[in-house]
């Protein structure tokens, strides 16, 4: 190994300036553009008022809605009545179905003598009574409604009344409801509030643990159970929110026949059961209950799924039937006329330029909201991206296969024809394949801005901020189609121009 | 002398090869044939669907479009420039038809910034921001997910998994997602696009540096450099090109991309076309979209000449 002396490295260094002084640009290259790009993320922060929006920004509901994807909730209400009687009731369109009996949900139930204060019975009677006083031989009214106002009174009855109820939370995670406290347990950790009816107040043990909060004294307590849900406990009543994970009420609804039964009870049903709806079998019944399941929608999700896969097909297969002949006509080396050629590269700029959004809204306007808009503005669009590539295709081609042609006398469509296209055919093919795919994803984007599909219908679904779980599952569908086309178009790809490119 | 035709006899192998090829060409024809119909059927059934399914029919609506063309065309040329520039125009009727002065961005008290050019800076910046957004963040996950920088499968596969999902998963559902938290404005479109634009330079980027040459990096090696020394040193010098070309492409997609957001609202130029459009503005409508137009031409000429200093022309080779 040698070993350089002082003098030989100045020698060195003296025959290299160029490596080792370096202008100031290229030293302090990295510094600069790093400082660049700070001073624009500073200025961005600025311009767009992140952290304003970002301070103001509700966190808890994304979490929230980031469950709603995968998970359900199901909400009884407890409600304690003032001599400790309760009632259980669920939201008129609870997942649950119309005769909950959950087996996370014990109740107790006494038989009890108590006194009940009887509402005035405004709803039924009256109504009754002027339905029938339509015609004009009727009695006149006044009796009844006089009879009807008369009523808050108690009556003393002997009825079967809930009086504790158990909610399971999951594993060691229980809310136990008593008439006159709540026992909230997670793991090791018990609290026990007493409710005063009273005086409307809420009182803990001792203090609260982490996870269950009281804002005021005596005011409402919320305790949450993590990803099984929370409970909101006041003096009268505890609301429950128990999250369950999956999607609820996939294949049939509340008001289905089938609801709430088994996948093997389904089946014997459908193929040996005695006909739920007189008027057509149950495999038929099951089938239309599936489609038009009122809160998955499966029918009109796989309509415009597949509005959303025709838009793409048929705008990008009309795309290059027509930027097939116009290619020709705008590549310079085969179209030997400078202002056509000038003038066809021009139209396909501004094919390009005017973006497919303002394509899609401009159709949207013409044809109305549908696949015609997305079609179009995808077929104007590609024409455009598709002739500029397949001009420059055409313009790269090696020039010896048309002249041999030419030369034994063909006539000017035979040389293009054997000439020209087998040349180019594969390129041509392999990149409206590629636009196939990725128009298949911006198909969902213009869909949103009105051009139809499931674009449409998951930005419908997403403004109304509940239906998280529908936004999941066309999601995924969406994520399956893209998937799907990507391997397609991936093997036609390499079918047609080997497997090397 | 009468003449006649001909044919050579074959031989027996002459006459096996010919109906071998006979056999082969009636089985190409078909094949062409039978791939001819399906892909007719397919169209036919598809153009049918997609005009079934539609608010309106094709040919109930054709003269619509044409009239709405009609329609765009605006009272005399100036027009437009006054809605561009938002100048106090002469048919003014109370309306917000003609009302282009309401819109004004004023950065003082007598200097303004007409409202569509506020407006497609703010598009601008989007795009910008998440594209400088998606390349810091593309650039670290791609040294990750390349073959030869990175030998363990259990960080490698991730990576390119997690690319393949930002990638493939729909803007809209991300811009809608952070618009439901966020309320409206930019911030869930820079978001959106952000997340894109990682998945797609990340992916662009690997590649890139599979296809490096790997003799610096070995070189490095030898003279026992850590692993961020050997990809900043050996590996970055000869992708950076290639890097900044894809970025600037990417760049040229993002401005399409963050008007398409805007449209469904996320602010920007792209609401202000929707909301123009779908109010019947026939000079707004031109305004804007010449001002797009304007802006996406500017920014892709301003990139390929950008790239083709660069790289040169072999950037525009391939697409």
């Amino acid at each position: 190994m040698t070993i350089l002396t002082t003098a030989e490295m100045d020698a060195l260094a003296a025959r290299h300036p160029d490596i080792l002084h370096r202008s100031a640009w290229q030293r302090f290259r990295l510094p600069i553009i790093a400082a660049a790009v700070v001073a624009y993320f500073i200025f961005a922060w600025w311009f767009f008022a992140v952290g304003k929006v970002v301070g103001t920004a509700n966190w808890g509901l994304a979490g929230n809605y980031l469950a709603d994807w995968i998970s359900y909730e199901i909400r009884p209400d407890i409600e304690v009545a003032a001599d400790g009687s309760m009632q259980i009731t669920y939201p008129r369109f609870d997942p649950i179905g119309p005769n909950p009996n959950p087996d996370w949900l014990q109740a107790k139930r006494e038989t009890v003598t108590r006194t009940v204060n009887i509402a005035p019975a405004s709803g039924t009677s009256p109504s009754s009574s002027s339905t029938s006083s339509f015609s004009f031989m009727a009695p006149a009214p006044t009796q009844q409604q006089a009879a009807s106002s008369a009523a808050p009174t108690t009556e003393t009855r002997t009825e079967e009344v809930v009086t504790e109820a158990v909610v399971q939370m999951g594993a060691s995670r229980t809310i136990d409801i008593l008439p006159d406290r709540v026992v909230l347990t997670r793991g090791s950790e018990t609290v026990t509030l007493t409710l005063d009816r009273d005086a409307d107040r809420v009182l803990a043990d001792g203090a609260l643990p982490e996870w269950a909060e009281q804002r005021s004294t005596g005011g409402r307590v919320t305790a949450y159970f993590g990803f099984s849900g929370w409970a909101e406990i006041s003096a009268d009543r505890v609301r429950i929110r128990k999250r369950f994970l999956g999607w609820e009420n996939f294949f049939f609804d509340t008001n289905s026949a089938f609801f709430g039964k088994s996948a093997s009870e389904v089946a014997s049903l459908i193929v040996s059961g005695e006909r739920l709806d007189p008027a057509q079998s149950n495999l038929s019944l099951a089938w239309s209950d599936i489609l038009y399941n009122p809160s998955w929608q499966h029918l009109d999700v796989w309509t415009k799924l597949l509005q959303t896969i025709v838009m793409a097909f048929i705008g990008t297969l009309f795309a290059m039937i027509v930027a097939f002949p116009l290619s020709f006509i705008a590549a310079r080396n085969i179209f030997r006329n400078r202002p056509v050629n000038q003038l066809t590269k021009r139209l396909f700029d501004f094919l390009r330029s005017v973006d497919m959004l303002i394509w899609a809204l401009f159709f949207t306007r013409a044809f109305g909201p549908g696949p015609l808009a997305g079609i179009s503005a995808i077929f104007l669009t590609d024409t455009g991206t598709l002739g500029k590539l397949y001009a420059e295709a055409l313009e790269n081609i090696d020039d010896k296969q048309r002249e041999g042609v030419r030369s034994v006398g063909a006539p000017p469509a035979t040389v293009q024809r054997y000439g020209v296209v087998p040349q180019v055919m594969p390129v041509f093919v392999s990149q409206a394949l590629y636009f196939w795919e990725s128009n298949t994803r911006s198909a969902t984007i213009i869909g949103a801005v009105g051009a139809g599909g499931i674009g449409l219908k998951l930005w419908e679904a997403m403004r109304t901020n509940s239906d998280w779980e529908n936004v999941a599952y066309m999601v995924l569908l969406i994520l399956l189609v893209v998937f799907l086309f990507d391997g397609i178009s991936n093997a036609l790809r390499s079918r047609l121009v080997g497997r090397e490119r | 002398m009468p003449t006649s035709v001909i044919s050579p006899r074959l031989s027996e192998s002459g006459a096996m090869v010919e109906r071998h090829w006979q056999q082969l060409a009636g089985q190409r024809r078909l094949y062409t044939l039978a791939a001819g119909m399906l892909l007719l059927i397919a169209v036919s059934g598809s153009l049918w669907f997609a005009n079934e399914t539609n608010a309106g029919k094709f040919f109930d609506r054709l003269p619509h479009l044409f009239d709405f063309v009609g329609d765009l065309v605006p009272r005399d040329g100036w027009e437009i420039w006054r809605a561009l520039f938002d100048l106090p125009s002469p048919y003014e009727d109370g309306s917000l038809k003609y009302d282009y002065v309401d819109g004004r961005h004023y950065l003082t008290d007598s200097f303004y910034i007409p409202e569509y050019f506020y407006k497609m800076v703010e598009t601008l910046n989007i795009a910008i921001l998440s594209t400088v957004i998606g390349l810091i963040f593309g650039f670290i996950l791609s040294f990750l997910a390349a073959r030869n920088m990175t030998h363990n499968v259990w960080i490698r596969a991730p990576a390119r998994r997690v690319m393949e999902i930002m990638r493939a998963f729909p803007e809209v559902v991300l811009a809608g997602f952070f618009l439901a938290i966020l309320s409206l404005g930019p911030i869930p479109a820079v978001i959106a696009v952000s997340i894109h634009t990682v998945g797609a330079l990340g992916k662009l980027f690997f590649e890139v540096i599979e296809n490096a040459d790997m003799k610096p990096d070995e070189g490095l090696k030898a003279v026992g450099a850590n692993w961020l020394e050997r990809s900043w040193f050996g590996i970055v010098p000869q992708v950076m090109p290639n890097f900044m070309s894809y970025f600037l492409l990417r760049l040229e997609i993002n401005v399409r991309a963050s008007t398409i957001i805007g449209a469904v609202g996320g602010g920007g130029i792209g609401e202000q076309l929707r909301l123009s459009i779908s109010r019947g503005h026939e000079a707004k409508t031109l305004a804007i979209i010449l001002l797009l137009l304007l802006t996406i031409i500017a920014v892709d000429q301003f990139s390929a000449w950008l790239r083709r200093k660069l790289v040169g022309d072999q950037a525009f080779q391939a697409i």
